[in-house]
């Protein structure tokens, strides 16, 4: 039986494809085989003349189960698909294979399916090694702490669950989650970053899920928004701890459905995507003071990152002045001979409260400054010298404020936390006056003991 | 001799791994001994189309794609498999049977009609 689609100019056609550097093979509406270019046929090991009117799958031999409904849905609905499958060839090697599905219209009648397939064994040869080493390709540090982050990097970016990036401001969370994209399956679709605290709230819904026309005043197009421009790759939703309550419950939706209405929209929209978020916040704390979504927190929180700040990553600065020092002279065309003692012993003991970002900016400032073939103390911007090397971390600062009661003086800095942390304290604040008797301490509160264990246990002083 | 093809409605299966269906039949001096008999698999698995391969004592495969691990293990166990056949698994069977039918055969049928999956 002859193949039911025809093509006047097939053989230059053919030439064309001869040209491209994948396998491609063109289906009529039976499935069957029209052509194939010379790739596919050292990929599968047929010869186009004998494969020409046989069933399309009996050739490629893919692992796509359903390979043919498949190709009926591609025909029926005329969306391209993409899939990653494997084939086996004739020698009897299996060679991963991605393959996109794409429907072929003539006089806008279906008229044949075309099967692109690209080899991605030597992508798959290389993941490994590429996933070791280039995880960390744009992060910089040999520290122990950015080793084992490194290391759960690597196995981050094999899943494709949620992932939750937490640190202090300036520790390069964004870095870690554009790194997370570039080495996962979805590298080739793209990376989309939305900060969620620079939008106001209703600007920001439809941003994230986009709008339709005369959704509201002013809404003249339709917007496809974020999630849909990320489908099938990532979205990188930054400072989450932002995010109003009544968009938490719809993002929740969306990573329990993968699928949302746009705004005005009564058309559900579906989408592949993958979500990394990150925050500078203790989410736990903000669940604790029903500022963030505890289902949304367990939810996100399925893979979590915490990003170490620079003044406990050992030896990281050194590392870090030296390659921002190389990179801005080099910017400047300035030939330096890097710091002066003076300056890294200034530089080594300064507690970074901005950690990288600000390193950078001190590092750039000097450069800019220096006038002289070394970076010395005075080309250091006034902050760094006049800054007493025992400025309280930031971390140190959320962790003493909960139990403010010992430190008294910290009690300006101390965060806002409502009922809950004030009924905190002032528990831990009987429980010191009584020497941890529990019963003098309830006496104390006028509870009964049962309610200042339960209330223990619920602050998790117990 | 007994002679197992995977078989994907009435051809032969494109890949011996995804293949939940085998004809099986025997023979002696090039001639069918009885019907061929269809078995249906629970699951598609190489592995256990091996060891079904082993159990019902099979001394031929017939086979369209198969991964060489398991062509080896085949051929170690004294199988013949005869792979990367395509068309019909009943001319395939009369090829196996009289012993003409070669790895990597494709059958006239295969370009005739349409399979059923």
């Amino acid at each position: 039986m002859k193949p039911t689609f025809t093509l006047q100019s097939l053989p230059e056609l053919v030439e064309l494809l001869n040209a491209i550097p994948h396998g491609v093979v063109f289906l009529d509406t039976d499935l069957r085989i029209v052509t194939m270019n010379r790739f596919l046929e050292a990929m599968t090991g047929f010869d186009a003349h004998e494969a020409v009117g046989v069933y399309g799958d009996f050739i490629l031999r893919s692992n796509l189960s359903s390979n043919d409904q498949i190709c009926k849905k591609v025909l029926e609905d005329g969306q391209s698909v993409a899939r990653d499958g494997n084939i086996i060839n004739k020698s009897r090697l299996t060679i991963p294979i991605h393959f996109t599905l794409s429907r072929i219209e003539k006089d806008g009648s279906p008229v044949g399916i075309l099967i692109v397939l690209e080899d991605m064994s030597a992508l798959q040869a290389a993941k490994v090694d590429y996933l070791e080493s280039e995880a960390r390709s744009e992060i910089i540090g040999h520290s122990p702490q950015m080793e084992s982050i490194f290391e759960f990097m690597a196995v981050l970016a094999r899943t494709d669950a949620s992932v939750l990036i937490t640190g202090e401001t300036g520790t390069g969370k964004d870095q870690v989650a554009e790194q997370l994209h570039k080495v996962s399956n979805r590298a080739r679709q793209p990376f989309v970053k939305v900060n969620c605290g620079a939008l106001p709230e209703a600007l920001l819904e439809s941003e994230l899920f986009g709008h339709v026309k005369g959704a509201f005043t002013g809404a003249l197009n339709d917007h496809v928004g974020m999630f849909r421009l990320a489908d099938k790759g990532t979205i990188f939703l930054t400072e989450i701890g932002d995010l109003s309550l009544q968009l938490q419950v719809k993002l929740l939706s969306v990573l329990d459905d993968q699928e949302f209405y746009p705004v005005g929209s009564s058309k559900k929209v579906r989408v592949n995507v993958r979500v990394i978020a990150a925050t500078h916040r203790t989410l736990k704390e903000e669940v604790l003071h029903g500022r963030f979504r505890e289902d949304l927190y367990y939810r996100l929180n399925v893979l979590h990152l915490h990003m170490p700040p620079l003044r406990e990553r050992e030896g990281d600065v050194r590392l870090l002045l030296d390659h921002f020092q190389r990179n801005f002279s080099e910017a400047l065309g300035k030939n330096f001979q890097g710091f002066s003692r003076k300056a890294i012993e200034i530089l080594s003991h300064y507690s970074y409260p901005g950690n990288v970002r600000e390193l950078r900016n001190i590092v750039e400032y000097a450069v800019n400054i220096c006038q002289q073939a070394q970076i010395d103390a005075e080309d250091l911007p006034q902050f760094v010298l006049k800054a007493s090397p025992q400025v309280p971390p930031q971390s140190a600062v959320h962790s003493l404020s909960l139990t403010s009661s010992i430190s008294p003086d910290l009690s300006a800095v101390r965060p806002i936390g409502g009922w809950a942390e004030i009924e905190k304290e002032k528990i831990l604040d009987t429980l010191k006056l009584t020497g941890g008797k529990r019963t003098e301490a309830a006496e104390l509160l006028g509870w009964g003991r049962t309610t200042l264990w339960r209330k223990l246990k619920k602050y998790g002083l117990n | 001799m007994k002679i197992l093809i995977t078989v994907r409605g009435d051809f032969v299966a494109p890949r011996f791994d995804l293949s939940a269906e085998v004809i099986v039949a025997t023979c002696y001096d090039r001639q069918l001994l009885e019907e061929p008999r269809s078995i249906i698999l629970s699951e598609f698995s190489a592995e256990k189309m091996c060891d079904l391969v082993l159990k019902e004592n099979i001394g031929v495969v017939v086979c369209g794609a198969i991964e060489e691990k398991h062509y080896q293990f085949l051929t170690w166990k004294k199988i013949t498999v005869i792979d990367s056949v395509i068309g019909p698994h009943k001319d395939a069977m009369e090829q196996a049977v009289t012993n003409t039918l070669a790895a990597g055969t494709l059958l006239p049928g295969a370009t005739l009609s349409r399979t059923t999956s």
